[in-house]
C-alpha cells in the first residue's frame, strides 16, 4: 500500500521561518538554513524546503520551472511538452552537493521558459494561466515528472530530509535572494516522496505552512469548482490555490484575502459595525461571499510573492508564530530561536494577532534593485 | 352479527390497583375510547378506536394507564404481514385510497445511522466551545463568484437579499388548517425567540402572526391558498412550493371539517369546502415557467426577499436542483422522503422519492460539478431528527436544515400519525377549539426555543470536536464523515469514505 501525498491525507506538524529585506538587498541562502536549523526538533526528517525570491536575476523576464523526474523517460517526455508549449531559454540539472543525509534523490531539473507566444494566442489565456494549465497538466498527466516550482526570478527547492540538510544538499549559500522562506516538515507517517516537501509553489506564490486545516475539505470542495484540482491532498496545496484565485485572479488585495480565509469573527464585525460602517460592510461582504474559503483549525504561514511576504495565523492562533525587525529587515518563525540565531539584535519582537495579516513589501528601493 | 375482520391495534391496560375512576382519561380522548360504566362500576375502553397517542397515559394521576400493540396475531407471513392485509380488509370495507399522516414508518435505511463523525487527536487540537468563539450564523441566499470593483478600485460590496439564521435550523413548513392556531403561534414566537425562521405552509398567514413577518418564510404552493401581495411581503422570504418529501407528485387535501372559520378567512376560501392543492401549480408545467414565476415573486416583493424553492427528494433531483439554480431561485430546499406529512396516501408516502442524504449529496455534488454551489443555498429536510443528523447534513453540503417532526414533538406530540383524522389529543393538529387550548403557546414556544437551543449545543460541542469554529466550516466538508456499513456504490453516491480508510 502507497501513502504517497494524493492517495492518502497527511497532516503534520512543523516549523515555518522567512525573511525579507525591504530595500532588496540579495541575502545568501546560507541565512535562512541556519534559522531553520534551530528549529530541528519541529520537524523529523522527513521533509524540509525553501523558497527564494530574486535569485534569478539574469533570467527575472523567463518562468523558472524546476522540475523532478523519477526517470529519464519522464524527463523525455516533459521536455518534449514544455518544447511545444514554451521557448526554452535555458536548461540545466540543478546543482547538487552529495551528502549522505539526503537518498534517492529524483533527477532535479531547471527551465527558464518563455510561452510560445502563437500556442499562448491560440489558447486565448493570459500568459501567467497558460503557464499555470501547462504546469497542471504535467504534474497531472505525466507520470513521473513534478513541476515543484514555476515562478519567475524565484525558486523552490525542497526534498526528503531535515531542512538544514535539505540547504546544504541544493548548495543554497551560493543563491542569493531579497527574501526567503524555509519550511521543516513534521509529517504523522513515512513518505518518500519529495514532491509532498513544502514550500508548495504556483507561479511565484509559495506556501509555507505549519498546521492542520480542520476546513479542508470545505475549502478544497469550493476551490476545486474554479478549474483547480488538489492533487495532494495537503493543506499548503489548497491554501496555495486560494491565495491563487483570491489575489490574482478575483484580485483581492491579500489584507481582503486575509479578510476571507481567517475572517473576523461576526461578534467582533458587529462590533467594527457601530464605528466603521464601511468596513464593516466589506468583511461582512468577504465572509458571505466566500465563505467556502474559510479556513479553521491551526495554521501559521508564510506566503512569498514577487516583493513581498506575508504572515498569517489562524483566528484563534492555535499556532505560535512571531515577528521581528532589524534595520531594513523583517523576520518571521515559528519560534523567536530561529530569529535570534541570524539576527541576535533584532527589536520589535512580537506576536501578531489571531487573523491578523503582516504583509512586508519591498520598499521604493526594494522595488527598484529588485523587480 | 357483523364481522370484524381486524383486531384493535392496540391494547389498553388499565391497573385497576391504581385507576381511581376519575375519568379524566375519557374527558381527554378525543377518540372516544375510555368510559365510565356503570353497572360493571369502571372505567372500560373502546380499543378499536385507539391510536396510541399517548394522552390518557401522560394525563392520567395515578399512572394506571399503558397502551401497546394489540398481541393478537394472524398467521405469520413475511409476506403478506398483518399491517399489509389490514390494509386490503380497509378498503375491501370503503373502497378508498389509504391515508397516513408523518413520515413513513417502515424499515428502510437510515443513511445519518450509517455515518459517523471525525474529531481531532493529537495533531489538531479539538476546540472549546465553553472558551473559544463558535460560529452558528448561516445566510441564506446567493453569493456572488465574481468580485466587482467600481471605477476607484473600490470593493463593491452589495450583496443578494439573504436570510440570517442564528442557527443552521430552521421549521418547515406546516400550514395552519393542518395544524393549530396555537402551534403556529409556538412556531412564529420560537423562531423569533431563536433568531430563526418558521414557514406557514401552503395555508396563508394568520392576521394575528403577521407581527412575526421578520422571522416568517411565507410559502405559494399549487392551491395559492391565501397568497396575496401583502402576505407575500409580511415574510422575510418566500417559499415555491414544488413538492413535498412524504408525497412527491401529488397535493394536498385539507377536509372541509378543518376549513372553521378562521383558517376559511386565512386561506381565502369558503367555510366548510375541502381545500385541495393541485398536484402540479397549473402555471408550471416546465423549468422555464418556475422561472417566470420566481420571478413574479421577485416583482411583487421589489427583488428584496430571497426565493426558496422547495422540491421533493426524488430519482433525478441532482438535475432538476440544477434546474432550479439557473431559474433565479435563491435557496433550494430539498425534502427527503422520509419526512413527515399532514395527510398523504399511505402508498404514496411509504413507497415515492428517495433518501435526503443520498439526495443532498447528490445536488451538492451537482451544483459544485457545475461551478454553479454559490448560487443558491440548500436547505436538507426531511427526517433530520437531532442534532448529529443536522451536522451529517451540513457536512454533506446543506447549509442549513428545516425541522418538523422534531418541533411537534417539542410541543407534544407523540407521533401517533393519525393527524388526518383531526382528532390530535394533542392539541396540534387538530381545529377543534376544546383541543386546541389543550396546547398552550405560552408553554410550547419555550419548549420548542429548549431544544433547538439543545441541539445548537450540540452542535458547537461537535464541531469543536472536530477543531472547526464556524459552521461555514463544517458545510460540504464530507472528509468529517465516514460510512459503516455501506456499499462502494453508496459511499460513492455520498461521496464520503469508509470507516478505517
Amino acid at each position: 500500500m502507497s501513502f504517497k501525498e494524493g492517495e492518502v491525507r497527511i497532516p503534520a506538524g512543523c516549523a515555518i521561518s522567512g525573511f525579507i529585506n525591504r530595500s532588496g538587498k540579495r541575502v545568501s541562502g546560507a541565512d535562512i538554513v541556519k534559522s531553520i536549523s534551530y528549529m530541528h526538533d519541529r520537524s523529523n526528517g522527513l521533509g524540509g524546503g525553501f523558497a527564494g525570491y530574486g535569485i534569478y536575476p539574469e533570467y527575472k523576464e523567463h518562468y523558472a520551472f524546476h522540475v523532478f523526474y523519477d526517470n529519464t523517460e519522464a524527463r523525455v517526455k516533459t521536455e518534449e511538452f514544455l518544447d511545444r508549449h514554451f521557448d526554452i531559454i535555458n536548461l540545466s540539472r540543478i546543482p547538487i552537493r552529495h551528502i549522505p543525509e539526503i537518498k534517492d534523490e529524483p533527477l532535479i531539473w531547471r527551465y527558464f521558459l518563455d510561452p510560445r507566444p502563437t500556442k499562448l494566442t491560440s489558447s486565448q489565456l493570459d500568459e501567467k494561466e497558460f503557464t499555470v494549465k501547462c504546469v497542471i497538466r504535467i504534474n497531472t498527466e505525466f507520470d513521473g515528472a513534478y513541476v515543484f516550482s514555476c515562478g519567475k526570478n524565484m525558486g523552490v527547492f525542497k526534498a526528503v530530509g531535515y531542512p538544514e540538510d535539505v540547504g546544504r544538499f541544493y548548495r543554497l549559500d551560493e543563491y542569493e535572494g531579497y527574501a526567503w522562506t524555509a519550511h521543516g516538515r513534521y509529517p504523522t507517517n513515512t513518505p518518500g516522496w519529495w514532491g509532498g516537501a513544502h514550500p508548495f509553489a504556483l507561479l511565484d506564490y509559495s506556501i509555507v505552512h505549519n498546521g492542520e486545516i480542520s476546513s479542508y475539505d470545505a475549502n478544497r470542495r469550493f476551490i476545486e469548482m474554479f478549474g483547480y484540482k488538489c492533487t495532494l491532498l495537503t493543506d499548503t496545496e489548497v491554501i496555495t490555490y486560494i491565495f491563487d484565485w483570491l489575489n490574482r485572479k478575483q484580485s483581492l488585495s491579500l489584507e481582503d484575502v486575509a479578510s476571507v480565509i481567517a475572517a473576523p469573527f461576526w461578534s467582533k464585525i458587529d462590533s467594527i459595525e457601530k464605528t466603521d460602517p464601511k468596513r464593516a460592510a466589506k468583511l461582512r461582504y468577504l465572509r458571505q461571499a466566500m465563505s467556502g474559503l474559510l479556513i479553521t483549525g491551526p495554521f501559521s504561514i508564510i506566503l512569498g510573492y514577487t516583493g513581498g511576504l506575508m504572515a498569517l495565523n489562524d483566528r484563534l492562533k492555535l499556532r505560535s508564530m512571531v515577528v521581528a525587525e532589524k534595520g531594513d529587515t523583517t523576520y518571521i518563525a515559528s519560534e523567536e530561536c530561529a530569529i535570534r540565531a541570524i539576527c541576535p539584535d533584532c527589536e520589535n519582537v512580537w506576536s501578531p494577532k489571531g487573523g491578523e495579516p503582516v504583509i512586508i513589501t519591498l520598499n521604493e528601493e526594494g522595488k527598484r534593485r529588485c523587480l | 352479527m357483523p364481522v370484524n375482520y381486524f383486531p384493535a391495534e392496540f391494547e389498553v391496560l388499565r391497573n385497576y390497583d391504581k385507576c381511581i375512576s376519575c375519568r379524566a382519561c375519557e374527558r381527554q380522548c378525543a377518540n372516544e375510547v375510555h368510559y365510565y360504566d356503570a353497572d360493571f362500576g369502571k372505567m372500560l375502553a373502546h380499543e378499536n378506536q385507539c391510536v396510541d397517542c399517548q394522552r390518557c397515559v401522560c394525563i392520567c394521576p395515578t399512572g394506571a394507564l399503558k397502551i401497546r400493540p394489540n398481541e393478537n396475531s394472524f398467521r405469520k407471513s413475511a409476506n403478506y404481514t398483518q399491517p399489509l392485509m389490514t390494509e386490503a380488509y380497509r378498503q375491501a370495507g370503503t373502497g378508498s385510497v389509504l391515508l397516513s399522516s408523518m413520515g413513513t414508518p417502515k424499515d428502510y435505511p437510515v443513511y445519518w445511522d450509517k455515518i459517523l463523525l471525525n474529531a481531532s487527536q493529537v495533531t489538531n487540537p479539538p476546540i472549546d466551545p465553553l472558551r473559544e468563539p463558535m460560529e452558528t450564523r448561516v445566510f441564506l441566499g446567493k453569493k456572488p463568484t465574481q468580485m466587482k470593483f467600481d471605477k476607484n478600485g473600490e470593493l463593491d460590496t452589495t450583496l443578494e437579499p439573504s436570510l440570517t439564521l442564528n442557527v443552521p435550523i430552521m421549521f418547515s413548513a406546516m400550514s395552519y388548517g393542518s395544524i393549530s392556531k396555537n402551534a403556529h403561534e409556538s412556531l412564529a414566537r420560537a423562531a423569533e425567540g431563536l433568531g430563526t425562521f418558521y414557514n406557514t405552509g401552503e395555508g396563508g398567514l394568520h392576521k394575528d402572526f403577521y407581527k412575526y413577518g421578520a422571522n416568517t418564510i411565507v410559502q405559494v404552493a399549487s392551491g395559492r391558498f391565501g397568497v396575496h401581495k401583502d402576505y407575500l411581503n409580511a415574510g422575510a422570504a418566500i417559499e415555491i412550493k414544488m413538492g413535498q418529501g412524504a408525497k412527491p407528485g401529488i397535493g394536498g387535501h385539507l377536509p372541509g371539517e378543518k376549513i372553521k372559520e378562521d383558517v376559511a378567512h386565512t386561506r381565502m376560501i369558503p367555510r366548510g369546502t375541502d381545500a385541495i392543492s393541485p398536484a402540479p401549480h397549473h402555471d408550471i408545467y416546465s423549468i422555464e415557467d418556475l422561472r417566470q414565476l420566481i420571478f413574479s415573486v421577485k416583482e411583487a416583493t421589489e427583488y428584496k426577499k430571497p426565493v426558496i424553492v422547495k422540491i421533493a427528494a426524488v430519482h433525478n433531483v441532482a438535475a432538476i436542483a440544477s434546474g432550479v439554480a439557473r431559474s433565479g431561485a435563491d435557496i433550494i430546499a430539498i425534502d427527503g422522503f422520509r419526512g413527515g406529512t399532514g395527510a398523504a396516501p399511505t402508498r404514496i408516502r411509504d413507497n415515492v422519492g428517495i433518501p435526503i442524504e443520498l439526495a443532498l449529496a447528490a445536488v451538492d455534488g451537482r451544483l459544485r460539478h457545475e461551478g454553479i454551489r454559490n448560487e443558491v443555498s440548500i436547505v436538507a429536510a426531511g427526517s433530520i431528527r437531532c442534532s448529529s443528523d443536522a451536522v451529517k447534513a451540513i457536512a454533506l453540503g446543506a447549509d442549513a436544515v428545516y425541522i418538523a417532526t422534531p418541533a411537534l414533538l417539542a410541543m407534544g406530540c407523540h407521533l401517533c400519525r393519525s393527524c388526518h383524522t383531526g382528532k390530535c389529543n394533542w392539541g396540534i393538529a387538530t381545529q377543534n377549539p376544546e383541543l386546541v387550548k389543550r396546547l398552550n403557546p405560552d408553554i410550547a414556544y419555550k419548549r420548542l426555543v429548549n431544544l433547538v437551543t439543545a441541539w445548537n449545543h450540540e452542535i458547537q460541542e461537535i464541531m469543536g470536536g472536530m477543531g472547526i469554529n464556524s459552521i461555514e466550516a463544517l458545510r460540504g466538508n464530507r472528509l468529517m464523515l465516514r460510512g459503516i456499513g455501506l456499499t462502494e456504490k453508496e459511499l460513492q453516491i455520498l461521496g464520503i469514505l469508509h470507516a478505517g480508510e
